[in-house]
C-alpha cells in the first residue's frame, strides 16, 4: 500500500501551504481517481507520492516503510510527454534508459520496434505517451501517478492506453488517475478523491 | 455561402534537404468547410494533428517557410494579403492557444487598450470596465499582470481582448485546456453567446465530449485531412445516425460511452 500521511508543502516558509495535512492510500491493483479544481495541489501531490519533490511535513511510505533509494517503485506521468523525453535522443534510448522490454511487454502498449530509431518529435503524441508509459513500467514499477495522461489524446488513443493500464492493474499495479474528467474517473477507478 | 469559407485549403512547409534540394512537407490536406454566422463550428482532431495551422492560415501567422494553398474567404470576398490586413483583428480575431500570447510586463488594462486602438475601436474607462464584466472580469483583474490571473481568467482576457472590435468571426483555439469543468463551462458559454450574437465561430479543439453541448457542428479531422462534418445532435445513442464511421468510433471511445479502442479499423 502506497500512503501519504499528513503531507503537507510550501514553497518556503513564508508562502501559503499548497497541501496540509493530506492523507491518501492506494492498494496495490487499485486505481483511484484524484479530482478537484486547478490549483488545490493534484498535480504537487502525486509529484510528493513519487518523491520527485520533497514535502515540508508529513511523509510518504509503502507497505509502511520508507520508499526505497534509487529506481522509484512510484512512477509519475504527466500529460505532455514531450517534456518528459529528451528531444536529442531516439525512442530506443528514452525507453533503454529504464529498463529493458521484451516483446509482450511492447505489446501491451502496442509500441512498435519500428519507432525505435526515431525521435519523440517523429511519432504521434498518442504513440509517444505509450513511449512514456512503457518506460515507466519497468518490473520494478509498483505505483503509477497518472497526471492527466490521456487528456490531449483523442478518445480512441485514450480508450487503448486505459484499456492497457487496467489490465495492469488487474495484475497488480496501483494507479492514481489525477483527471478533471469526471466520466472517466467513473469509469476506469474504484473510488474518486477531491482535492 | 458562410461568412467564413475554405476551399481546398492545404498547408505545408518547405524543408530542405541537402544545400539546394527542397521538398514540401505537408501537413492539411485539402480542407473545404464554411462557419456561418450565428453557428459554432468545432474542429476537432488529435494534438499534433495540424489543428493550430489553419487558425494561423487565416490570420496569416504562419512562418514563412509555410506554404497555403487553396482559397479562404471571408463573407465571399477572398481573403488574400491585402484583404486580411483590412479585416484582421477588427472583422475577424484569433483567440490564440498560449497564454504567453498576453505581453507578461503589461498590465491587463493596458493590453486591451492597445487591442481597441488597433481595432479602430478605442476604450475609454467606462468601455473597458463594460467589456470586462461581460466576461466576468473585474477591476483588480483589469489591473493585473498576466501572471496574476488564473488560466480561467486569462482565457477570458483573452476572449475580451479578441472582441474588443466587435469581429464577426472569432478563432478561438483550445481556449479551454488545462482548465478545470467549471471554468471550461464559462468559456464554452462565453463563446456560445457570441454565437448567439450573429457572430461566427470556429472552434479549434481536441476534446469531443467537452464541445458537443455548445457547438452546432463537429468539423473531424484526422490526420491532416477532414474526415467528416457532423451536426452535434448526431452524437447520440450509439451514434447510429453519424455519417461517418470514423466519428462514430470517436464517440463510442469516450468514457460516458462504450470506451473501446476499437475504431483503428475504420
Amino acid at each position: 500500500m502506497l500512503s501519504a500521511h499528513h503531507l503537507s508543502f510550501r514553497y518556503s516558509p513564508h508562502t501559503p501551504f499548497i497541501l496540509e495535512a493530506v492523507d491518501l492510500h492506494l492498494n496495490a491493483g487499485e486505481i483511484v481517481g484524484l479530482t478537484g479544481p486547478s490549483g488545490r495541489g493534484k498535480s504537487t501531490l502525486g509529484r510528493l507520492l513519487a518523491g520527485q519533490m520533497r514535502p515540508s511535513g508529513g511523509r510518504v511510505s509503502i507497505n509502511g516503510e520508507k520508499p526505497p533509494a534509487g529506481f522509484s517503485p512510484v512512477q509519475y506521468l504527466h500529460q505532455s510527454p514531450v517534456f518528459a523525453t529528451d528531444p536529442r535522443w531516439r525512442i530506443s534510448r528514452i525507453i533503454e534508459e529504464a529498463w529493458i522490454p521484451d516483446a509482450a511487454a511492447r505489446e501491451d502498449f502496442r509500441v512498435k520496434e519500428s519507432w525505435y530509431d526515431r525521435y519523440s518529435h517523429e511519432i504521434s503524441g498518442g504513440e509517444l505517451q505509450r513511449v512514456a508509459l512503457l518506460r515507466a513500467l519497468a518490473p520494478e514499477t509498483r505505483y503509477l501517478i497518472s497526471d492527466e495522461i490521456t487528456s490531449m489524446l483523442d478518445p480512441l488513443a485514450q480508450a487503448e492506453i486505459w484499456q492497457a493500464l487496467i489490465k495492469r492493474a488487474e495484475q497488480g499495479l496501483g494507479i492514481l488517475a489525477i483527471s478533471h474528467d469526471h466520466a472517466l474517473l467513473q469509469r476506469i477507478a474504484s473510488r474518486v478523491i477531491t482535492l | 455561402m458562410s461568412f467564413l469559407q475554405l476551399e481546398r485549403v492545404s498547408v505545408g512547409f518547405m524543408r530542405y534537404e541537402g544545400i539546394f534540394r527542397q521538398h514540401e512537407l505537408g501537413l492539411l490536406e485539402d480542407l473545404s468547410f464554411g462557419v456561418g454566422r450565428g453557428e459554432i463550428v468545432a474542429l476537432i482532431g488529435a494534438s499534433g494533428g495540424g489543428k493550430s495551422l489553419l487558425a494561423h492560415a487565416i490570420f496569416g501567422i504562419l512562418p514563412r517557410n509555410a506554404v497555403v494553398n487553396g482559397t479562404i474567404r471571408i463573407d465571399g470576398s477572398v481573403l488574400d494579403d491585402t484583404h486580411r490586413n483590412r479585416v484582421r483583428g477588427r472583422r475577424m480575431a484569433l483567440v490564440p492557444q498560449s497564454l504567453s500570447h498576453l505581453d507578461p510586463m503589461t498590465r491587463c488594462r493596458k493590453q486591451i487598450g492597445w487591442a481597441g486602438q488597433r481595432a479602430g475601436h478605442p476604450l475609454d474607462r467606462r468601455k473597458t470596465e463594460a467589456l470586462l464584466a461581460r466576461y466576468g472580469l473585474d477591476e483588480r483583474a483589469a489591473n493585473a499582470f498576466p501572471h496574476e490571473l488564473s488560466g480561467g481568467m486569462a482565457r477570458r482576457m483573452m476572449i475580451a481582448i479578441a472582441t474588443v472590435g466587435d469581429p464577426d468571426l472569432v478563432v478561438a483555439d483550445e481556449p479551454t485546456s488545462g482548465l478545470d469543468t467549471e471554468a471550461t463551462g464559462g468559456i464554452l458559454r462565453h463563446l456560445r453567446s457570441l454565437a448567439d450574437a450573429g457572430k461566427a465561430v470556429l472552434l479549434i479543439t481536441h476534446s469531443l465530449a467537452e464541445v458537443l453541448p455548445f457547438a452546432d457542428r463537429v468539423a473531424v479531422m484526422r490526420g491532416g485531412r477532414l474526415e467528416a462534418i457532423e451536426p452535434s445532435d448526431r452524437f447520440a445513442g450509439a451514434g447510429e445516425t453519424l455519417a461517418s464511421p470514423y466519428a462514430r468510433a470517436l464517440w463510442i471511445a469516450l468514457p460516458q460511452n462504450a470506451f473501446t479502442p476499437g475504431g483503428a479499423e475504420c
